[in-house]
């Protein structure tokens, strides 16, 4: 028996038969061929070979792991394409080289010249280089790089492309183990998007020996046992037998309503940062979302977004939920979220600064810009509209008003909308659970933002690594504000959500349903996990006081 | 000759994903388009090699020149680049 350490990538167990993967070094000389015009068409037909396969990835890995995960193929699709490389590969094949080693010499300068740049993001990029190299002088030297498994193995490597860890075939890669990378690498992202056991940078280098024997990858711990005791397997196999069962148990949830078993029923939305995120809010039977964080949109653009460019991505995820409730939050920039062309001051504590719709106050335009591509969307689908940071009534007339004057500014521009959307309010400052009587009056929803209810209500600082062990979500005080903020609602008819980390911890999920909360907001993975959890409350064994 | 120039605002600079968007872009246009960073030799901006080899940081200015007859229309589309994705 064996054990080792890596770095955790995915917390899943795999058990099986452990496989090496080596490459098969390639004889590549500097011998000279001599027929220029035979090597150029050796390279122009490896070439287009390795194009055809990094197609095929891409497509592979778009349909498996999303867009942001293929990218990475159509960039090595344009490094094969691109004319400094060809220079280079057509100087060497000029000189008489092979179009093997003009292809190697040409990727070894251009990865050379990534390594020598002082930043680390363009130092891995020599990775590419190499990954495209191999890739056409595989093809070159008639070695393709398709990687067959004939059993089901844990597959242990020195380092994995992305290419190739894409390239086994699904069903019979147990899990990976690899000696190098790390749990931010490409690979890494790709394995995790796989839901695939996997550590890596255990440092222990492959040995020839563990071929075939069997082996273990605790994604939890990161531990590698290869030849495990009797004792070690059967402890595994239980634990493996386990998640499995859990899994399953949780996919056969999907269709099944958020009900206690008692009856009561609390809503389970997912948490969203753009419109492509509601594939996975599907995937796991999220009900509708219930907080798509638009300043999203703010942070990855380089300017003001325009209201053309938030209309469509409002647009795409109300048709993407098909008619389910979408809760768009409003502009949240500020604090944790800067974005350098609002060009705001520096601030001595911008937690309590400027942010969100304060900034709004200051600049209508902002607001009045965003409330006309959310309204403009709002007959795509069944949209809420919902504004953070509220501390009056009088925010959210002044919110209001603004709403009015949209809606009156479209009709006159004969532009279609749904002039029911609801406009609700979060509430994540102590001052409006303490005014949430009166903010009721005028709010259509409320939505209980957790993080920042905590963070205001025990004065501690979010970000603050040292005070994290008194960050406590759990605190009486938190959960009596949730609980007068639910009460307050109900009594003038509002409903009440939650929307934020609270609201995945399930040792909570029977307090929430038990004091009526009618909503709550998670990310996707944890939907169905609060879904099971729900199923099992009886809220009338819930003794709310215990919590508060 | 047109020109603009930027300043790049992306916190990781001109990294794999963009540069690919700005070669791809580049080169559905017949002119000559350069990406000149102070202190390095011009590169080609439809050759991602080259883009990305000017390592351009975040917060550094580019100069972006198109030259060639469909250089207008050219200088608009790739400002409006730079702009979303940059």
């Amino acid at each position: 028996m064996i054990e080792y350490y890596g770095k955790a990538v995915y917390e899943s167990i795999a058990i099986g038969p452990v496989h090496l993967m080596e490459r098969h070094a390639k004889h590549i000389t500097d011998e000279k061929s001599g027929d220029i015009s035979a090597e150029t068409a050796k390279f122009n037909s490896a070439r287009e070979s390795a194009k055809a396969d990094l197609q095929q990835l891409y497509e592979r890995t778009l349909a498996r792991a999303g867009v942001s995960q293929a990218e990475i193929f159509s960039i090595h699709m344009m490094m094969v394409d691109d004319l400094d490389f060809e220079d280079l590969v057509m100087a060497k094949i000029n000189e008489g080289y092979n179009a093997a080693y003009a292809v190697q010499s040409a990727a070894e300068e251009l990865a050379a010249m990534f390594a020598a740049m002082d930043d680390e993001y363009m130092q891995g990029r020599a990775n590419d280089v190499k990954d495209i190299s191999g890739r056409i002088t595989d093809h070159i030297c008639g070695s393709a790089r398709t990687i067959r498994l004939e059993d089901s193995a844990i597959v242990v490597a020195d380092d994995v492309n992305p290419s190739e860890i894409v390239g086994f075939e699904k069903s019979k890669l147990l899990g990976l183990v690899t000696s190098k990378g790390s749990v931010s690498s490409h690979m890494a992202i790709i394995a995790r998007s796989m839901s695939l056991p996997c550590v890596v940078a255990t440092g222990v280098k492959m040995d020839k020996s563990y071929e075939g024997k069997t082996g273990i990858i605790d994604g939890f711990s990161g531990k590698i046992i290869i030849d495990p005791t009797p004792a070690q397997l059967q402890e595994y196999t239980a634990r493996l037998n386990k998640l499995i069962e859990e899994e399953a148990f949780r996919r056969s949830l999907i269709g099944r309503p958020n009900t206690t078993a008692d009856g009561r029923t609390m809503e389970i939305y997912c948490n969203i940062g753009k419109s492509k995120d509601v594939a996975a809010a599907l995937e796991n039977d999220a009900h509708g979302i219930g907080l798509m964080r638009s300043e999203f949109l703010y942070l990855d653009s380089s300017d003001y977004p325009a209201e053309d460019y938030q209309f469509n991505e409002y647009r795409q995820t109300l048709e993407a939920m098909g008619g389910r409730t979408v809760i768009i939050r409003t502009m949240d920039i500020g604090a944790d979220k800067k974005v350098s062309y609002f060009n705001l001051p520096e601030e001595e504590n911008p937690a309590m600064g400027l942010r969100s719709l304060r900034i709004c106050l200051e600049r209508p335009e902002i607001m009045k810009t965003q409330l006309r591509a959310l309204y403009r969307a709002s007959v795509y689908g069944k949209l809420k509209i919902m504004v953070p940071m509220i501390i009056s009534v009088d925010e959210v007339k002044w919110v209001k008003k603004m709403a009015f004057d949209v809606r009156n500014e479209l009709k006159a521009e004969g532009v279609p909308f749904d002039d029911k959307v609801e406009i609700g309010i979060m509430i994540e400052t102590p001052a409006a659970a303490v005014i949430s009587d009166d903010l009721a009056d005028i709010a259509d929803f409320f939505s209980i933002g957790s993080n920042d209810l905590t963070q205001y209500t025990l004065a501690i600082d979010r970000q603050n690594s040292r005070l994290e062990n008194m960050f406590d979500a759990k605190h009486k005080a938190v959960l009596r504000l949730i609980k007068t903020v639910v009460e307050n609602a109900h009594k003038k008819g509002k409903w009440v959500g939650l929307c934020g980390e609270l609201g995945k911890n399930t040792e909570l999920t029977g307090f929430f349903a038990a004091i009526g909360l009618d909503e709550v907001s998670v990310s996707a993975p944890y939907v169905l996990k609060v879904r099971e959890k729900l199923m099992q409350v009886n809220t009338a064994e819930v003794d709310i006081s215990k919590y508060i | 000759m047109k020109e603009f120039k930027y300043v790049i605002t992306d916190p990781v600079g001109v990294h794999a994903r963009p540069a690919g968007v700005i070669v791809n872009v580049a080169k559905t246009f017949a002119c000559k388009v350069m990406v000149e960073k102070a202190g390095k030799a011009p590169a080609d901006a439809k050759r991602i090699f080259g883009l990305m080899g000017l390592g351009i940081k975040s917060g550094e200015e580019v100069t972006v020149r198109c030259d060639g007859a469909d250089e207008d229309a050219a200088i608009l589309k790739l400002e409006e680049t730079f702009k979303e994705n940059l």
